[in-house]
């Protein structure tokens, strides 16, 4: 690959997959709101 | 009786989005987008136009749909009625209706081709054939002709198939049917993704038939023309792409948005959906199917092939391409691309039906399973002269005014009823309330002016696109109408035989 489609290519995919690991990582560990939420499964959950 | 249907998980109703915005446009599309239109240089207008244009309309989307359903309504004309009371929102908000049940119509016959393309790779009938053999099958299949020139029942058999499918997941509910279908299909996706990446970047010349190395295509579609970022035509395929890529104006982000609670998180949510889907569209959309074209076919072939999309690559060309890989491997490589084409593919398609049946349940008191069905059934009768009349342009016609023009106008007038009728300030507060992140304040600004003029700017220029469109179609209308009228009894029989002939399959299997 020249020079310049790789720089092109690393940057706009280095940019995407961090913006896409950080906002599902905050998703996965964010802490749950209190009951009652929108989701059922932790209905059960206090 | 009350709409009861929730979402069983924050992951889940993420990849349900994600699945609702990635399609099949982010491996036939996107590519082909981009080198069309300045190589690797399309990425500036395209990001530009997806942090300008894309995020603030999920913003706005997400948000009307979680106001709209903590006021009980769960599609989009009883979603702006609830944010303006002016008879003119609830009309607008029909397109959220329309466009979902016209869009399906086509949809599901394209995600039928995947679906048939799959079982196809399984039997080996690509096996052997040349690329001009694989072209004219598809051809034939479109055509609902046999090599033979008898009728091809397939089409129609898949086609019913698809939406069995479709129809069955959805009177599963939103929970126990669609989230499951995007935790299954989702991952599935990634996984073939980036199987097929990993063999498209690998590929060798000289090696298993390719004339060149699979990082020539890369090399072709990321190597940067900045002259092109000058050029309007390719700020307006950025714009487009950006929208069609996230499902943006048909109102199926606002209907799975309304089963949110007022006190839950929209703001990061819609940035992690919305980033999902980008990460399927640059980093596995543009490392398999131009790759692998490329290793076999050459830079200039696959210029000439794209110029009217990628849609003719994805099916006709590359099941050639995997043959070249051997048996085993042209199976799997045909199971895992076409089964990654299906579940992008059906992803989006329960996403359009979900708004219909929210109106039906909410506005008229349905039932999940009858409104599930009765979507199914429009879909079967819009959709089927796309399938028995494709040839004459009736698929091109609903991509164009349903899949195009309605979702623009929609988003346009979406954008103006949130930022300047609903209000700002109030709107703002929609998308920050319950937030898991800080949204930075400069979106206000965004969401207010720019997104606007954006979209407007997109309508203005399709406008005499639309023009050309309707002065030439009289024509074309007449012409194509008196070859449907000539065709249609034959193909309405036609098709009701293969609907008993499906019928008898379906009972032969039961019993």
């Amino acid at each position: 690959m020249n020079t310049s489609a790789l720089i092109m290519m690393l940057v706009t995919e280095g940019i995407v997959i961090a913006f896409t690991g950080y906002f599902f990582y905050r998703v996965l560990t964010t802490k749950k709101h209190g009951e009652p939420d929108s989701f059922t499964e932790n209905d059960d959950q206090e | 009786m009350a709409n009861t249907e929730a979402w069983g998980s924050r992951v889940g109703l993420i990849l349900a989005m994600a699945g609702n915005a990635v399609g099949l446009g982010n491996f036939l599309r996107f590519p082909v987008q981009a080198i069309q239109n300045g190589g690797g240089a399309f990425i500036i207008p395209y990001l530009v136009c997806f942090l300008l244009m894309g995020l603030p309309l999920l913003f706005v989307e997400w948000s009307s749909g979680r106001f709209g359903g903590s006021k009980g309504h769960h599609s989009t004309p009883f979603i702006f009625d609830a944010m303006d009371r002016k008879k003119f929102w609830k009309y607008i908000g029909v397109f959220g209706i329309f466009t979902n049940v016209a869009v399906a119509a086509y949809y599901c016959y394209l995600e039928s081709w995947t679906l048939s393309w799959v079982w196809n790779s399984i039997t080996g009938t690509f096996s052997g054939q040349s690329q001009a053999e694989v072209a004219t099958y598809f051809g034939n299949y479109v055509s609902l002709e046999n090599p033979d020139h008898t009728f091809n029942a397939m089409p129609i058999v898949f086609w019913v198939i698809c939406l069995l499918l479709n129809t069955w997941i959805l009177s599963r509910g939103l929970s126990g049917g669609v989230e499951k279908a995007a935790k299954i299909g989702m991952p599935l996706l990634l996984i073939f993704g980036a199987f097929l990446a990993y063999k498209a970047i690998t590929i060798k010349a000289g090696s298993e038939g390719a004339s060149f190395d699979g990082v020539a295509g890369l090399n072709f579609l990321w190597t940067p023309d900045y002259s092109s970022i000058w050029s309007s035509k390719v700020w307006l395929a950025a714009a487009g792409q950006v929208f069609f890529t996230l499902s943006l104006g048909m109102g199926s982000i606002q209907c799975y948005a309304s089963y949110i609670k007022k006190k839950d998180d929209i703001a990061l949510n819609a940035m992690s959906a919305g980033w999902m889907n980008e990460f399927v569209e640059v980093v596995l959309g543009s490392a398999i199917l131009i790759p692998i074209a490329v290793g076999y076919l050459g830079i200039d072939r696959v210029v000439e092939m794209t110029a009217s999309g990628g849609l003719g690559l994805g099916f006709m060309t590359m099941p050639y391409l995997f043959d070249q890989w051997g048996a085993v491997m042209a199976v799997i490589a045909g199971v895992f691309w076409f089964g990654l084409l299906f579940f992008a593919g059906i992803t989006s398609s329960l996403a359009m039906g979900t708004p219909v049946m929210g109106f039906l349940q909410d506005e008229y008191g349905w039932k999940r399973k009858p409104a599930a069905w009765a979507f199914g059934g429009i879909v079967l009768l819009l959709g089927l002269p796309t399938v028995l009349f494709f040839n004459e342009g009736v698929f091109d016609e609903y991509d164009y005014w349903a899949g195009t023009v309605s979702l623009v106008v929609f988003a346009l007038f979406e954008i103006i009823l949130f930022a300047w009728v609903f209000g700002m300030d109030k709107g703002w507060k929609e998308i920050t309330s319950g937030s898991d992140i800080k949204v930075p304040n400069v979106f206000k600004f965004i969401i207010k002016y720019i997104t606007p003029v954006i979209l407007a700017f997109v309508f203005v220029k399709s406008l005499p696109g639309i023009w050309e469109k309707i002065m030439n179609k009289e024509s074309m209308i007449k012409l194509k109408f008196t070859c449907t009228l000539k065709k249609f009894p034959d193909k309405l029989l036609k098709s009701m035989l293969s609907c008993q002939m499906f019928r008898r399959i379906l009972f032969t299997v039961k019993g």
